[in-house]
């Protein structure tokens, strides 16, 4: 019973978040374009798809899957649980390789489960006639996200400034944008700001802010934030990767054998 | 028949798509930290939830989301007024960013870390002030965002020109802004866009180009995301240093 209150409330929150949407679309659509838009009926149904989806995929995340998530951040980055089988007293950043692991495989996860990726996937694939595939995005960019947030969270360990890496990052993509295919690098710019979104942001920031706290000499104020920053810089280097990588096998292919 | 199969494929891959995360978080619960899953009922529940929710999206996306955003975008090209066109961008950017709860929640956080910073005086009101200062600073950069990525599409400039001129933008502001809000800059840039706005700048973007003659959809059409996630980051240092 509880759980169907929820629901309806979380449904009620996201018709209010979509509110400012439809006035505009609506608003536009009727002053300015002042055309019947096609197929009215069925673009209603999917407004009304899209909110009744979206209050499902958030209440279940908040019933099931967010608190264990959360919980778990906490549990590993408790310094009891760090240290355990470490005789020295003495914390390394190189005891916090279950943490490590356990960003790279969540940023992973969380990142093929979020709708808005999906839907760019969907359309790039639509777009390109089929030659980019939904699932190669998709695990392009979670490898992304699982690399950016397993350093993210080294940063966090060992207190390195936040901004060398995002500028090292940027040389990195700068460099990258000379060698990379021509239609691929605005979706490739476009993967790092989709990733960071409903089911990932929840997660990796319970990560930031556990780290932050139980690491000794770590402010969770200052040094808690900055994961999401590298969730989106390192999907566009792996997407472009993703794109030289089927390129040049496709010209491997493509050579006659000797 | 043939549409509960269809029903029954589509939650299929909704199930398939959450599978990495419930393999992650059952491996870490018992193998790593030994422990039991608790309240497994309700945990089923919840994932039996997020996927019916997953369903539901994707199919609404198709048919509601995607052409919305396409017949409109053609509709403005082929009304032909770039004022309205600019605008109705605008528009978009601000009203999906201005209540963002993502936008919320870090727009407090970046007030308490302020406070603690002595940058604003330590009181409710000044904290609630600079809180919603922030937040209609980083959409007003998302609504000029994607004013900025139309523009560019209608054009047909490469983007790697702009982005990396962004770069260069956030570069220069790092050196000058604030310590304290450094990370909440970054962090900004990731978070501003939402699951119901990304599909549908995405189809305008497509439907501009694709309207277009002269721009390719895949070249030209994306990109919009992209700058939307970037300006916020060069407006909120720039906040940080005049407030």
């Amino acid at each position: 019973m509880q759980l169907i209150i929820d629901l309806l409330l979380t449904i009620a929150a996201t018709i209010w978040d979509v509110l400012p949407i439809a006035i505009i679309i609506f608003g536009f659509q009727l002053l300015v374009l002042r055309r019947p838009i096609p197929n009215l009926r069925k673009i209603v149904a999917g407004f009304i798809l899209v909110l009744l989806g979206l209050g499902f995929f958030l209440e279940g995340l908040e019933a099931a899957l967010f608190p264990l998530g959360k919980l778990m951040a906490q549990q590993l980055t408790d310094p009891a649980f760090i240290t355990a089988g470490n005789t020295s007293g003495i914390i390394e950043w190189s005891d916090y390789k279950w943490v490590y692991l356990f960003a790279f495989a969540i940023g992973f996860a969380t990142t093929i489960a979020e709708p808005s990726l999906l839907a760019v996937a969907i359309k790039a694939n639509q777009v390109s006639a089929g030659s980019i595939g939904v699932w190669g995005l998709r695990i392009a960019v979670a490898i992304g996200v699982a690399i950016g947030i397993a350093l993210g969270v080294y940063r966090i360990v060992t207190g390195t400034p936040l901004y060398w890496y995002i500028i090292t990052g940027y040389v990195f993509v700068v460099i990258q944008t000379l060698y990379a295919p021509r239609m691929i690098i605005a979706l490739a710019y476009d993967s790092g700001g989709v990733t960071t979104s409903t089911v990932t942001v929840p997660l990796v920031a319970a990560l930031g802010l556990g780290l932050s706290t139980t690491v000794p000499g770590r402010n969770p104020l200052l040094d808690g934030f900055g994961l999401i920053a590298f969730a989106s810089l390192f999907p566009i280097m792996s997407v472009m990767a993703y794109a030289q990588l089927s390129e040049w096998q496709a010209r491997r292919s493509k050579q006659p054998p000797n | 028949m043939k549409s509960l199969k269809a029903i029954f494929s589509s939650l299929l891959d909704s199930l398939r798509d959450l599978l990495p995360i419930i393999v992650v978080i059952g491996f870490f619960q018992l193998v790593i930290l030994q422990q039991p899953i608790p309240n497994f009922g309700e945990i089923l529940t919840g994932i039996i939830f997020v996927v019916i929710g997953l369903t539901l999206f994707v199919q609404g996306l198709n048919m509601g989301l995607f052409p919305i955003g396409e017949s409109m975008a053609y509709a403005f090209a082929s009304k032909g007024s770039l004022t309205w066109l600019l605008l109705f961008a605008f528009a978009l950017g601000f009203g999906t960013t201005v209540a963002e709860p993502a936008l919320i929640a870090v727009a407090k956080e970046a007030a308490t870390v302020a406070a603690i910073g002595n940058m604003i005086e330590n009181s409710e009101q000044s904290m609630n002030a600079y809180a919603f200062g922030l937040r209609i600073t980083v959409a007003v950069s998302v609504g000029f965002a994607i004013v900025i990525g139309v523009f560019r599409i209608l054009k047909g400039w490469p983007i790697q020109y702009l982005i990396i001129g962004g770069y260069i933008g956030v570069v220069i502001m790092t050196v000058f802004a604030p310590k304290e809000i450094i990370g909440i800059a970054y962090d900004s840039g990731g978070v501003t866009t939402s699951t119901i706005t990304v599909p549908l700048v995405t189809a305008l973007g497509v439907g501009l180009a694709s309207s277009i003659k002269g721009r390719n959809p895949m070249i030209d059409g994306f990109g919009l995301i992209a700058f939307a996630s970037l300006t916020p980051m060069i407006f909120v240092m720039a906040y940080g240093m005049v407030v």
